[in-house]
């Protein structure tokens, strides 16, 4: 069904960390890698070897550079599906292949009704559905449906596989309608935005901002250093030092 | 966005079949064109062909389109399948005002509700054809007041142009319909070069800051998550040179607008067979015009993807 | 949750829902599918970092591999090469069976053969050179982790012809850290990320210990600690830095010095750091002319003095109740001596050092440098921790705390890859002591087995070779002096690399980048075998790929070729392999046994040893084995020693076998955990026959933690001394004395003079008295030094892109879709000025030739240097791509340009690319012009290379991968 739930129970999300992405990729392929065999198996890949090497993938890395009146910054981006609470990717569908979860706000396809019309990517603003020419089908981020509530994985291991791989911790993972949650205070207290909001999507998945050339980046209060005062200059403080 | 020749040709054919349709519906519902069953006959076979032919070249856009019928399904928030649901519900009266008009020689009474009826389905569907584009957000240039009503203005003009032609043909040309068909050119021409002027002048609140959550300065793209063009690229990141697009731009005004009402007004002008010659050029050309206009359509809008990509 | 979450991500936003079970959705998705049939644990290869995997397999195939949480390496994080492994296991360019020539060399024509034939003409072949002049095989290896087995090999062989691929990697980081602190950055140690609040990172982006680095840098992030990048380019974890400090290459050791002075003129060192745990108060002798000029004033059993500035009169360096002198100048038997600490004193608070001499040619602004400056006092100064923790030092001297400043650094490649990067390194070493931030709480940790003495013994053995008779050690160690190094009485090398020759008298990583020039010329001698493993050298790991191609298949006068033979072992086929004339295909990382040894390069930690394994978690599929049981079997088939039984027999079935029951030195073999019959001992005790399946029980990796007490100032901690020396690490508790003023140069230098038994031929003195000076110094880059900077007005740099790090990624159908096309990132500024705009063409040029590609310009770099991907570019032929490839179209690769050789002296003679003191190749040196090509040029890479041929019975790489669906169908099918 296409038409959007009226509300849904939970609104699970990725809070990603822009001050904290290195760009490593790490997410991108821990993504391919379990999803090429998950629910939307496989992650097509049309000339893998050649000159026009073109796979489908649910999470990019971009990389931009920021540059603001107080300095660059070189910015690591992850794109992959915001899982919106208003998702026109959900409502273009005609087939009711495209749907959002009630129960948690997972926006996932069925494949097994999708024709293939590409509607749903033109609608979503974020480039996060990509298109199987193999299988004809639409494919796109499924937050890791088959892992969160996987029985066949140890509990710790029930976060999507971009989360678990991050080494630099740059990805969480949780319940974005709970404002109580781990997510949403860290998304409070580091003042989380969303992408595109004048679209009016409402994005569940929230970005931290750099804080590099912000008054939040890490600084040191540290006095200018001055010659020491001494008979002798440094030798001088040396030996008075010592003799201390 | 990639103008698919899949879409392109759709989206005109259809736009044209159902304008005709529409206007058989109600020009021959209420016996403004005279009843003749070639006439009746080619002019639904035209309506109908086109849409059929559009129809069938959109499913060449779809990676499953033994799947299609399930396409019916969603109409409750799909414009795609409230595209689908209309224009095959449309077929009914469509179907009905073909057998009465055409074989049964008839008109008035349920003929002249099944034409209405018809007409309506046609002007219908070609209102979520537009409104499927119209409401894609992603898309400025189609998100806009422009895009119902020009899809709208073309499938009429189109329609009309056809219809004059056919009647020019059947040597049953009607001042009326001709001078109609000449208004709703210059209908579409307005609109269009209105059209192009919004756009050209649109300015987009969606930037790279927004679609990165960077706020202020500048936000450069340094490097893509992949070398080779991926399916984003090949099917929303498609690039048209301005000069190329303003080539393209003075082909559509000449051949879809300029050429057509210099024709029709010759029709005015000239004798059988002249007239109808003309007229039947003026619908050749125009038809192939709006391939054009279509493709620009597409090769013109930016989809906010691409921000990501710095195109 | 249950229990206290394990692993680096485990923050309360990281973890799962706090319900886990399904929600009745009703959609049909098999939110439970199936994941493994089993899940092997064992150790990632894809790159250096050797983290732990948990390898899931379903009917007999990967499915998916992820970190092992409970692996001190990455605590469950994987990289974006550790989750392609699977692309690199089933790569379409895996080799499959043992390959003989029958074409030219170079061209790839092969003919399948028998591993049986494959070991008789090895055999045969290396017998011969056995039985005559063993040195004639020379033995190098590349990506290899398991040199403990290589080289032991080599030296088993007796020839002293080994190395591994450090000295082009970053031997200057190993040298400039063991001879001054009995460690180094690289993967022997790190940051104590829990406790730093100031680090700072020179010359690194992506490098190794990848993953620990990351999990470190999100931890600082997580504490708000200030990151401070020293860096060309913006990149990597330069990118998320609070200050990105853009320098010029080559110029970071003029910065350190700058840092140097204005700690030093503020008072701002740390003095009973100094005296505590370095030479600084260590006395030197000041004769100008004397043949000890410049050592260490010693006492009678060689112990170095001090004076003692209370009993005014010399004292042992290492009495524990002196109260040594830091400055002054004494006279001790007439001779005029002044400590360490003085002599740098005297150097760095030199005006040449100041921030605003040095600015300019480093490119950062002498208030940035003042800054840092400051806050480096500031943090190390004033906001000291100290751990609630009882420790005991050498001298027996209990402390009730453990002190720590929480200054760290850590330092790569940018320092390394420089002609200058030993001094370069020793200078960051240097600050980092004077700051008082070695091995304490939130300074830089040593992780064991290190620290070890500065310089750690053994010698590089090699000095005599016989027919027959192994080596009297190993082919690489550290010399003190020119008595250690290996020339002969002119002064030629005895190594075909000319480690530990005049030329490179530090090299404890050898040449390899020189091997193929130095056997192609015949210089110092011919040689007739090399045999190598695991490294790309007719491609990406040699400078100037041109001629080193030509010198491989070039003939003598008598059409044999001048390289005689060849012996390649890799599992792809890459650029090398069509040079080899026979091949010996090897498997990937998860069909074989391995072994993280602490002999070699451990997975340690800063708070305990570890070391791990590699195991089969798939058989191969194909007629290929394992390199390192390759050696063994070859090994037996040679007889050498310590391969063979007393009748002859071989000792090891395989390298499995040997990693159980090989043994270095009695009970210490190449595992540490689980030894004795039993598997109760740790470190030493005998084989034992169940200790890999112990490792596997244990998830592939042995650690041991340390108790509180043994985690800092490991260099004089007595309780870990002793724990380092009964677990064999170092050979006795005694504490290892930092040596700031580094003797063994000073040794080297006193040759130039004339001085010693061993002396320079007389064209090398200048060079050995410049370069090998016992304080850090700066000078410029050789190349630098001699082009025409106006011609060659922008330095060009390469690094390898975070998802290929060490790593085999173009032929990996995920990786190389993320990059198969490398750009040259050139600054916005600097394109303006040149005409060049976004996507141009443009050739490369430099002294040695010129390469073509596409730029991208760029704002984070350093407005003066150009860089680029390196190891995208790739030649038409080889690692399964396909003719159209980006890689061999598009991509380009700069080593096309980079010379191997300096330019002639004066007196005609040209040395290796490489750092004086070590021979770490100066990748980083190159200097460039960039001129936009003409308009028919564009669009393709230059120079091209001819396609290799395909060896036989190769499939062509396939035009779709639908990896997975397979696991799908089995799923379904289930249902």
């Amino acid at each position: 069904m296409t038409c959007l739930p009226s509300q849904s129970g939970k609104k699970l999300g990725l809070v990603i960390d822009l001050d904290t992405c290195v760009g490593c990729q790490a997410c991108v392929t821990a993504c391919k890698e379990w999803n090429t065999g998950g629910h939307m198996a496989p992650l097509t890949d049309i000339d893998p070897y050649g000159g026009h090497v073109d796979g489908v993938w649910f999470n990019r890395v971009h990389s931009y550079e920021h540059t603001t009146e107080m300095g660059g910054r070189t910015v690591n981006f992850p794109r992959s599906c915001l899982h919106c609470e208003t998702p026109a990717c959900v409502t273009v569908c005609p087939t009711g292949a495209s749907y959002k979860r009630a129960s948690d706000g997972i926006v996932l396809i069925d494949e097994d009704k999708c024709i293939g019309c590409k509607l749903c990517s033109w609608a979503c603003p974020y480039g996060a559905r990509e298109f199987d020419t193999d299988v004809g089908v639409m494919k796109k981020c499924t937050l890791c449906v088959d892992r969160i509530y996987n029985d066949n994985l140890a509990e710790e291991d029930r976060v999507p596989a971009c989360v678990a791989a991050c080494p630099t911790s740059a990805r969480h993972f949780g319940d974005l309608g709970d404002p109580q949650s781990a997510v949403s205070q860290l998304v409070a207290e580091r003042g989380g935005v969303d992408l595109m909001p004048e679209l009016g999507y409402r994005p569940t998945n929230k970005y931290l901002p750099p804080r590099a050339h912000t008054t939040r980046a890490a600084s040191v209060a540290a006095p200018a250093l001055e010659p020491v005062r001494a008979e002798g200059g440094f030798l001088g403080w040396v030996d008075r030092m010592l003799s201390n | 966005m990639h103008p698919a020749f899949s879409v392109v040709f759709f989206t005109t054919a259809t736009g044209a079949g159902y304008g005709l349709l529409a206007l058989l519906g109600v020009l021959g519902g209420f016996q403004i064109i005279p009843l003749d069953f070639w006439l009746g006959f080619i002019g639904m076979g035209l309506a109908l062909g086109l849409i059929v032919a559009g129809l069938l070249s959109s499913t060449g856009h779809l990676g499953r389109p033994e799947r299609a019928w399930r396409a019916f399904s969603q109409w409750r928030s799909s414009w795609l399948s409230r595209e689908g649901v209309a224009s095959v519900t449309t077929f009914i009266p469509a179907g009905l005002f073909g057998i009465g008009w055409v074989f049964f020689g008839s008109s008035g009474g349920w003929v002249t509700v099944a034409g209405l009826l018809t007409a309506c389905g046609a002007v219908v569907t070609v209102c979520t054809t537009g409104m499927i584009y119209a409401s894609l957000k992603p898309i400025a240039q189609w998100h806009s007041r422009f895009t119902l009503p020009g899809y709208l203005i073309f499938s009429a003009m189109t329609g009309s142009v056809i219809l004059n032609a056919l009647l020019q043909g059947f040597g049953r040309g009607s001042t009326a319909i001709l001078a109609f068909s000449l208004l709703l050119v210059l209908l579409g021409w307005g609109w269009k070069l209105a059209t192009w002027r919004y756009n050209d002048a649109l300015e987009i609140p969606t930037n790279a800051n927004t679609a990165t959550g960077l706020a202020g300065g500048t936000v450069r793209t340094l490097e893509w998550p992949h070398t080779e063009e991926n399916y984003l690229l090949k099917e929303m990141g498609f690039r048209i040179a301005r000069k190329h697009s303003a080539r393209l731009r003075q082909i559509t005004q000449c051949v879809a607008f300029a050429l057509p009402v210099f024709l029709l007004a010759a029709t005015f002008t000239l004798p059988w067979p002249f007239a109808t010659a003309a007229s039947l050029l003026a619908a050749i050309v125009q038809f192939a015009g709006m391939l054009v206009e279509r493709w620009l359509f597409f090769a013109e809008a930016k989809h906010t993807v691409t921000l990501y990509y710095g195109r | 949750m249950h229990g206290s979450p394990r692993g680096a991500n485990s923050a309360p936003s990281q973890r799962p829902l706090a319900d886990t079970r399904a929600p009745d959705e009703g959609d049909g998705v098999d939110t439970s599918p199936d994941v493994s049939d089993s899940i092997a644990k064992t150790t990632c290869y894809m790159c250096a970092c050797r983290c732990g995997i948990d390898v899931h397999i379903k009917d007999g195939k990967v499915r998916y591999i992820n970190g092992n949480k409970d692996h001190p390496v990455n605590r469950g994080v994987i990289c974006g090469k550790g989750s392609s492994g699977i692309m690199q296991h089933y790569s379409p360019a895996r080799l499959k069976k043992p390959l003989l020539r029958t074409g030219p060399r170079g061209s790839g024509e092969f003919r399948e053969i028998e591993w049986e034939e494959a070991f008789s003409i090895a055999t045969e072949r290396l017998s011969a050179i056995r039985r005559t002049d063993p040195k004639k095989l020379a033995f190098f290896t590349g990506r290899d982790q398991s040199q403990s087995l290589t080289g032991w090999w080599a030296s088993q062989f007796g020839t002293p012809n080994f190395a591994a691929h450090g000295g082009f990697c970053s031997v200057n980081m190993a040298a400039g850290g063991l001879y001054t602190i009995g460690g180094s950055f690289w993967e022997f140690g790190e940051p104590d990320w829990d406790n730093t609040r100031y680090f700072m990172l020179f010359g690194v982006a992506e490098d190794h210990d990848s993953n620990p680095i990351k999990i470190g840098l999100g931890k600082l992030k997580a504490r708000g600690a200030k990151v401070v990048s020293i860096n060309p380019c913006r990149t990597g974890y330069n990118a998320i830095a609070d200050d990105w400090v853009g320098i010029r290459p080559g110029t970071d050791g003029l910065f350190v010095f700058a840092l140097i002075h204005e700690l030093l003129k503020a008072g701002r060192v740390d003095l009973d750091y100094l005296l505590h745990y370095t030479n600084a108060h260590a006395l030197v002798v000041q004769e100008q002319g004397a043949a000890d000029d410049g050592l260490l004033v010693r006492d009678g059993d060689g112990n170095p003095l001090a004076w003692d500035r209370v009993a005014k009169r010399p004292v042992s360096a290492t009495d524990a109740s002196a109260k040594p002198a830091l400055t002054g100048s004494f006279t001790i038997d007439g001779r005029r001596c002044v400590p360490v600490f003085q002599l740098i004193a005297d150097r760095y608070l030199n005006e040449s050092y100041a921030p605003d001499a040095v600015a300019e040619r480093c490119g950062i602004a002498a208030d940035t440098i003042r800054k840092i400056a400051a806050e480096l006092a500031h943090v190390a100064f004033e906001q000291t921790i100290e751990l609630p923790i009882a420790w005991t030092d050498w001298a027996g001297r209990r402390h009730e705390t453990i002190k720590g400043r929480p200054v760290s650094m850590h330092a790569m490649r940018g320092i390394s890859a420089h002609s200058n990067g030993f001094h370069t390194c020793r200078a960051i070493h240097l600050l980092q002591v004077l700051l008082g931030t070695v091995d304490v709480p939130g300074g830089f940790r040593f992780k064991p087995p290190y620290p070890r003495s500065a310089p750690p013994g053994p010698k590089p053995a090699g000095k005599t070779v016989k027919p027959m008779t192994p080596l009297d050690g190993m082919p690489l160690g550290f010399v003190c002096g020119p008595d250690d190094l290996l020339v002969d009485e002119a002064g030629t090398p005895v190594r075909i690399d000319k480690a530990y020759s005049w030329d490179a008298p530090l090299a404890a990583h050898g040449l390899m980048h020189t091997v193929i020039r130095n056997a192609w010329a015949g210089d110092p001698y011919r040689i007739d075998t090399l045999m190598m493993y695991m490294s790309n050298m007719a491609w990406n790991s040699s400078m100037n790929t041109v001629e080193t191609i030509a010198m491989l298949t070039d003939h003598d006068g008598e059409g044999n070729y001048r390289i005689p033979f060849i012996i390649y072992s890799d599992a792809y086929y890459s650029e090398t392999v069509p040079f080899a004339d026979l091949v010996l295909p090897d498997t990937t990382y998860l069909e074989r046994h391995d072994c993280i040894s602490l002999l070699d390069r451990p997975i340690s930690h800063a708070d305990g040893p570890g070391d791990a394994i590699r195991h089969p978690v798939v058989e191969p599929d194909r007629d290929v084995r394992p390199f390192q049981s390759v050696l063994i079997e070859l090994g037996a088939r040679l007889g050498l020693p310590g391969f063979v039984d007393d009748d002859g027999s071989a000792m090891y079935r395989d390298y499995a076998d040997y990693i159980v029951n090989h043994e270095r030195t009695p009970g210490i073999g190449p595992l540490a955990g689980w030894r004795g019959k039993d598997g109760t001992s740790t470190g030493r005790g005998e084989a034992n026959p169940d200790q890999l399946q112990r490792y596997i029980d244990n998830g592939g990796f042995w650690h041991h933690d340390f108790a509180d007490d043994q985690r800092y100032y490991k260099m004089a901690n007595r309780s870990y001394l002793d724990f380092a020396e009964q677990m064999g690490f170092i050979p006795k508790a005694e504490p290892i004395v930092f040596q700031l003023y580094s003797e063994p140069l000073q040794r080297f230098r006193l040759a130039a003079r004339g001085h010693g038994r061993v002396l320079p031929p007389e064209g090398d003195r200048q060079r050995i008295e410049t370069y090998m000076d016992p304080l850090p110094f700066w000078y410029m880059p050789f190349e630098e030094a001699v082009v025409d900077l106006e011609k060659y007005p922008l330095h060009a740099l390469t690094q390898r892109p975070m998802h290929m790090y060490h790593s085999w990624g173009s032929q990996n159908a995920w990786l190389r879709q993320i990059t198969s096309q490398n750009r040259l990132f050139v600054h916005h500024r600097t394109a303006t000025g040149l005409g060049l705009v976004d996507d141009d063409w443009v050739w490369i040029e430099s002294i040695n030739g010129r390469v073509k590609g596409q730029i991208k310009l760029i704002d984070g770099a350093n407005e003066s240097t150009v860089w680029t991907w390196n190891a995208i570019g790739k030649r038409r032929g080889s690692w399964g791509l396909k003719d159209d490839a980006a890689e061999s179209n598009r991509g380009f690769l700069l080593n096309h340009i980079i010379g191997d050789q300096t330019s002639a002296d004066a007196q005609g003679k040209r040395y290796s690319n490489s750092d004086p003191v070590t021979g770490q190749a100066a990748w980083f040196d190159l200097r460039v012009r960039i001129v936009k090509c003409a308009a028919e040029e564009a669009g393709f890479t230059e120079p091209q290379f001819e396609r290799f041929q395909q060896p036989p019975h190769f499939v062509p790489s396939p035009d779709k991968l639908t990896f997975g669906a397979e696991f799908r169908r089995a799923r379904e099918a289930a249902e």
